[in-house]
Protein backbone atom coordinates (compact mmCIF):
# COMPACT_ATOMS: atom_id res chain seq x y z
CA UNK A 1 0.00 0.00 0.00
CA UNK A 2 2.10 2.69 -0.98
CA UNK A 3 0.04 5.85 -1.52
CA UNK A 4 -2.02 7.28 1.39
CA UNK A 5 -6.01 6.29 1.45
CA UNK A 6 -7.40 10.06 0.64
CA UNK A 7 -10.61 8.18 0.11
CA UNK A 8 -13.77 8.62 2.82
CA UNK A 9 -15.00 4.84 2.43
CA UNK A 10 -13.60 2.39 4.31
CA UNK A 11 -11.06 -0.43 2.77
CA UNK A 12 -14.01 -2.78 3.78
CA UNK A 13 -16.55 -1.00 1.88
CA UNK A 14 -14.41 -0.82 -0.97
CA UNK A 15 -13.75 -4.13 -0.78
CA UNK A 16 -17.78 -5.25 -0.59
CA UNK A 17 -18.37 -2.90 -3.72
CA UNK A 18 -21.91 -1.85 -2.36
CA UNK A 19 -22.36 2.16 -2.97
CA UNK A 20 -24.31 4.16 -1.74
CA UNK A 21 -27.46 2.36 -1.87
CA UNK A 22 -25.77 -0.94 -0.30
CA UNK A 23 -27.63 -2.98 -2.80
CA UNK A 24 -24.73 -2.76 -5.63
CA UNK A 25 -24.76 -3.57 -8.69
CA UNK A 26 -27.45 -6.70 -8.18
CA UNK A 27 -30.13 -4.98 -9.70
CA UNK A 28 -28.37 -4.22 -12.74
CA UNK A 29 -27.68 -7.46 -13.14
CA UNK A 30 -30.79 -8.98 -12.36
CA UNK A 31 -32.57 -6.96 -14.74
CA UNK A 32 -30.07 -8.29 -17.32
CA UNK A 33 -30.13 -11.83 -16.95
CA UNK A 34 -34.28 -11.41 -16.71
CA UNK A 35 -33.65 -9.43 -20.38
CA UNK A 36 -32.24 -12.59 -21.61
CA UNK A 37 -34.48 -15.07 -20.05
CA UNK A 38 -37.35 -13.26 -21.05
CA UNK A 39 -36.69 -13.45 -24.76
CA UNK A 40 -37.22 -16.93 -25.55
CA UNK A 41 -39.98 -17.11 -22.57
CA UNK A 42 -41.89 -14.23 -24.39
CA UNK A 43 -41.72 -15.90 -27.86
CA UNK A 44 -42.85 -19.23 -26.21
CA UNK A 45 -45.85 -17.41 -23.94
CA UNK A 46 -46.96 -15.58 -27.33
CA UNK A 47 -47.45 -19.47 -28.74
CA UNK A 48 -48.76 -20.93 -25.87
CA UNK A 49 -51.31 -18.01 -26.18
CA UNK A 50 -52.22 -18.14 -29.98
CA UNK A 51 -52.55 -22.01 -29.66
CA UNK A 52 -55.00 -21.44 -26.65
CA UNK A 53 -57.02 -18.97 -29.07
CA UNK A 54 -60.53 -19.61 -29.45
CA UNK A 55 -60.46 -23.06 -27.50
CA UNK A 56 -63.04 -23.92 -25.02
CA UNK A 57 -62.49 -24.25 -21.33
CA UNK A 58 -61.88 -27.95 -21.18
CA UNK A 59 -59.01 -27.61 -23.45
CA UNK A 60 -57.12 -24.29 -22.77
CA UNK A 61 -57.15 -25.93 -19.03
CA UNK A 62 -56.17 -29.53 -20.20
CA UNK A 63 -52.93 -27.86 -22.22
CA UNK A 64 -52.19 -25.43 -19.37
CA UNK A 65 -52.17 -27.63 -17.09
CA UNK A 66 -49.88 -30.66 -18.62
CA UNK A 67 -46.28 -30.10 -17.52
CA UNK A 68 -43.91 -28.79 -20.59
CA UNK A 69 -46.74 -25.83 -20.72
CA UNK A 70 -47.18 -25.05 -17.14
CA UNK A 71 -43.33 -25.04 -16.44
CA UNK A 72 -42.67 -22.48 -19.36
CA UNK A 73 -45.16 -20.73 -17.90
CA UNK A 74 -44.03 -20.72 -14.37
CA UNK A 75 -41.03 -19.55 -15.69
CA UNK A 76 -42.30 -17.20 -17.89
CA UNK A 77 -43.93 -15.21 -14.76
CA UNK A 78 -40.84 -15.50 -12.68
CA UNK A 79 -38.97 -14.44 -14.65
CA UNK A 80 -41.14 -11.27 -16.05
CA UNK A 81 -42.23 -10.61 -12.21
CA UNK A 82 -38.93 -10.32 -11.63
CA UNK A 83 -38.13 -8.23 -14.38
CA UNK A 84 -40.79 -5.69 -14.08
CA UNK A 85 -40.24 -5.16 -10.54
CA UNK A 86 -36.64 -4.02 -10.78
CA UNK A 87 -37.81 -1.82 -14.13
CA UNK A 88 -41.16 -0.08 -12.42
CA UNK A 89 -38.89 0.73 -9.29
CA UNK A 90 -35.99 2.62 -11.54
CA UNK A 91 -38.99 4.40 -12.91
CA UNK A 92 -40.46 5.25 -9.28
CA UNK A 93 -36.94 6.17 -8.45
CA UNK A 94 -36.12 8.34 -11.50
CA UNK A 95 -39.68 10.56 -11.18
CA UNK A 96 -40.97 10.67 -7.28
CA UNK A 97 -38.50 12.52 -5.32
CA UNK A 98 -40.83 12.95 -2.60
CA UNK A 99 -39.24 10.90 0.17
CA UNK A 100 -42.21 9.26 2.01
CA UNK A 101 -44.18 8.80 -1.61
CA UNK A 102 -41.25 7.39 -3.17
CA UNK A 103 -40.80 4.71 -0.14
CA UNK A 104 -44.74 4.05 -0.48
CA UNK A 105 -44.48 3.35 -4.24
CA UNK A 106 -41.47 1.60 -3.98
CA UNK A 107 -43.26 -0.93 -1.76
CA UNK A 108 -46.62 -1.21 -3.44
CA UNK A 109 -44.30 -2.16 -6.21
CA UNK A 110 -43.04 -4.82 -4.70
CA UNK A 111 -46.56 -6.07 -3.57
CA UNK A 112 -48.03 -5.71 -6.89
CA UNK A 113 -45.22 -7.94 -8.20
CA UNK A 114 -45.14 -10.61 -6.02
CA UNK A 115 -49.22 -10.40 -5.83
CA UNK A 116 -48.92 -10.78 -10.15
CA UNK A 117 -46.49 -13.39 -9.62
CA UNK A 118 -47.92 -15.50 -6.74
CA UNK A 119 -51.32 -15.37 -8.51
CA UNK A 120 -50.47 -16.50 -11.40
CA UNK A 121 -48.22 -19.29 -9.93
CA UNK A 122 -51.30 -20.69 -8.30
CA UNK A 123 -53.70 -20.65 -11.30
CA UNK A 124 -51.46 -22.42 -13.41
CA UNK A 125 -50.16 -25.43 -10.53
CA UNK A 126 -54.50 -25.51 -9.65
CA UNK A 127 -54.59 -26.30 -13.23
CA UNK A 128 -51.46 -28.57 -13.60
CA UNK A 129 -52.62 -30.87 -10.15
CA UNK A 130 -56.14 -30.59 -11.35
CA UNK A 131 -57.92 -29.92 -8.13
CA UNK B 1 -41.79 27.90 -18.85
CA UNK B 2 -39.34 30.57 -19.70
CA UNK B 3 -40.64 33.54 -18.34
CA UNK B 4 -39.70 33.63 -13.92
CA UNK B 5 -42.04 32.59 -11.27
CA UNK B 6 -44.24 36.34 -10.14
CA UNK B 7 -43.21 35.83 -6.82
CA UNK B 8 -39.79 36.85 -7.31
CA UNK B 9 -40.28 39.35 -9.41
CA UNK B 10 -36.82 41.02 -9.06
CA UNK B 11 -35.13 37.39 -10.06
CA UNK B 12 -33.13 38.55 -13.59
CA UNK B 13 -34.11 36.53 -16.18
CA UNK B 14 -31.35 33.91 -17.37
CA UNK B 15 -31.44 32.37 -20.76
CA UNK B 16 -32.44 28.62 -20.66
CA UNK B 17 -30.57 26.22 -21.97
CA UNK B 18 -32.57 24.01 -24.81
CA UNK B 19 -34.74 21.36 -23.69
CA UNK B 20 -36.72 18.60 -24.72
CA UNK B 21 -39.46 20.83 -26.27
CA UNK B 22 -36.80 22.17 -28.52
CA UNK B 23 -34.88 19.40 -29.98
CA UNK B 24 -35.91 17.74 -33.17
CA UNK B 25 -36.45 13.90 -31.56
CA UNK B 26 -33.19 11.99 -32.50
CA UNK B 27 -35.01 8.11 -33.00
CA UNK B 28 -32.53 7.28 -30.32
CA UNK B 29 -34.16 9.15 -27.83
CA UNK B 30 -37.63 8.17 -29.16
CA UNK B 31 -37.51 4.20 -29.22
CA UNK B 32 -35.51 4.98 -25.52
CA UNK B 33 -38.64 6.79 -24.37
CA UNK B 34 -40.70 3.80 -26.05
CA UNK B 35 -38.72 1.26 -24.31
CA UNK B 36 -40.08 3.00 -20.91
CA UNK B 37 -43.52 3.57 -21.91
CA UNK B 38 -44.13 0.24 -23.17
CA UNK B 39 -42.42 -1.07 -20.16
CA UNK B 40 -45.17 0.59 -18.16
CA UNK B 41 -47.97 -0.30 -19.96
CA UNK B 42 -46.27 -3.89 -20.21
CA UNK B 43 -46.12 -3.55 -15.78
CA UNK B 44 -49.73 -3.23 -15.70
CA UNK B 45 -50.36 -5.30 -18.47
CA UNK B 46 -49.30 -8.56 -16.77
CA UNK B 47 -52.41 -8.17 -14.42
CA UNK B 48 -54.19 -9.16 -17.76
CA UNK B 49 -52.53 -12.13 -18.03
CA UNK B 50 -52.76 -13.32 -14.52
CA UNK B 51 -57.01 -12.77 -14.76
CA UNK B 52 -56.30 -14.81 -17.66
CA UNK B 53 -54.77 -17.26 -16.07
CA UNK B 54 -56.76 -17.02 -13.28
CA UNK B 55 -60.05 -17.17 -15.18
CA UNK B 56 -58.89 -20.62 -16.37
CA UNK B 57 -58.50 -21.69 -13.23
CA UNK B 58 -61.56 -20.67 -12.24
CA UNK B 59 -63.97 -22.62 -14.49
CA UNK B 60 -66.06 -22.29 -17.49
CA UNK B 61 -68.02 -19.52 -16.69
CA UNK B 62 -64.83 -17.15 -15.43
CA UNK B 63 -62.93 -18.58 -18.59
CA UNK B 64 -66.08 -17.46 -20.89
CA UNK B 65 -66.78 -13.70 -19.30
CA UNK B 66 -62.67 -13.11 -20.09
CA UNK B 67 -63.24 -14.76 -23.72
CA UNK B 68 -66.38 -12.27 -24.48
CA UNK B 69 -64.16 -9.43 -23.08
CA UNK B 70 -61.13 -9.83 -25.12
CA UNK B 71 -63.33 -10.71 -28.21
CA UNK B 72 -64.95 -7.20 -27.94
CA UNK B 73 -63.39 -4.61 -30.15
CA UNK B 74 -61.83 -2.52 -27.29
CA UNK B 75 -60.41 -6.13 -25.85
CA UNK B 76 -58.98 -6.90 -29.21
CA UNK B 77 -57.48 -3.35 -29.33
CA UNK B 78 -55.97 -3.64 -25.59
CA UNK B 79 -54.32 -7.25 -26.68
CA UNK B 80 -53.29 -5.83 -30.42
CA UNK B 81 -51.26 -2.94 -27.89
CA UNK B 82 -50.69 -5.50 -25.79
CA UNK B 83 -48.23 -7.28 -28.57
CA UNK B 84 -46.78 -4.60 -29.83
CA UNK B 85 -45.44 -3.13 -26.43
CA UNK B 86 -44.56 -6.88 -25.90
CA UNK B 87 -42.34 -7.18 -28.92
CA UNK B 88 -41.74 -3.83 -28.97
CA UNK B 89 -40.11 -4.29 -25.23
CA UNK B 90 -37.93 -7.03 -26.16
CA UNK B 91 -36.67 -5.85 -29.19
CA UNK B 92 -35.76 -2.70 -27.03
CA UNK B 93 -34.69 -5.16 -24.80
CA UNK B 94 -32.02 -6.91 -27.31
CA UNK B 95 -30.97 -3.69 -28.63
CA UNK B 96 -30.04 -2.86 -24.92
CA UNK B 97 -27.89 -5.79 -24.68
CA UNK B 98 -26.50 -5.56 -27.84
CA UNK B 99 -25.26 -2.21 -26.47
CA UNK B 100 -24.27 -3.72 -23.32
CA UNK B 101 -21.62 -6.18 -25.08
CA UNK B 102 -20.04 -2.53 -26.52
CA UNK B 103 -21.28 -3.36 -30.33
CA UNK B 104 -23.15 -1.08 -32.55
CA UNK B 105 -22.87 2.13 -30.33
CA UNK B 106 -21.32 4.40 -33.51
CA UNK B 107 -23.63 6.83 -34.81
CA UNK B 108 -24.37 4.05 -37.72
CA UNK B 109 -24.94 1.32 -35.49
CA UNK B 110 -27.46 3.13 -33.13
CA UNK B 111 -29.38 4.85 -35.60
CA UNK B 112 -30.11 1.34 -37.08
CA UNK B 113 -30.31 -0.64 -34.10
CA UNK B 114 -33.64 1.70 -33.45
CA UNK B 115 -35.15 1.79 -36.30
CA UNK B 116 -34.86 -1.71 -36.72
CA UNK B 117 -36.59 -2.06 -33.50
CA UNK B 118 -39.18 0.09 -34.37
CA UNK B 119 -40.05 -1.56 -37.94
CA UNK B 120 -39.19 -4.91 -36.18
CA UNK B 121 -42.17 -4.83 -33.51
CA UNK B 122 -44.83 -3.06 -35.90
CA UNK B 123 -44.06 -5.90 -38.58
CA UNK B 124 -43.98 -8.99 -36.22
CA UNK B 125 -47.02 -7.39 -34.53
CA UNK B 126 -49.10 -7.46 -37.92
CA UNK B 127 -47.60 -10.80 -38.43
CA UNK B 128 -48.96 -12.18 -35.36
CA UNK B 129 -52.27 -10.68 -36.27
CA UNK B 130 -52.68 -12.00 -39.85
CA UNK B 131 -51.97 -15.60 -38.30
CA UNK B 132 -53.83 -15.21 -35.32
CA UNK B 133 -56.72 -13.92 -37.69
CA UNK B 134 -56.33 -16.42 -40.90
CA UNK B 135 -54.97 -19.19 -39.75
CA UNK B 136 -56.47 -19.59 -36.21
CA UNK B 137 -60.17 -18.35 -37.18
CA UNK B 138 -59.94 -15.22 -35.18
CA UNK B 139 -60.25 -14.55 -31.32
CA UNK B 140 -63.57 -16.62 -31.24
Amino acid sequence: MGAPNHNMRTPLARVRGLGSARSGTEHFWRQRMTAVANVPLTIAGIVIVIALLGRNHAAAAQILGSPLIAIIMLLFIFSVATHMRIGMQVVIEDYVHEEKMKFALVMLNTFYAIAIGLASAFAILKLSFGV
Amino acid sequence: MAEAPSSAPRAPVRPLSPHLTIYKWPITMAMSIAHRVTGTGLYFGTALLAWWLIAVASGPNAYSNFQMLAGSWIGRLVLFGYTWALLHHMLGGIRHLIWDMIVGLDREGREWLSWATVVGSVTLTLLIWIVVYFFTGGLR
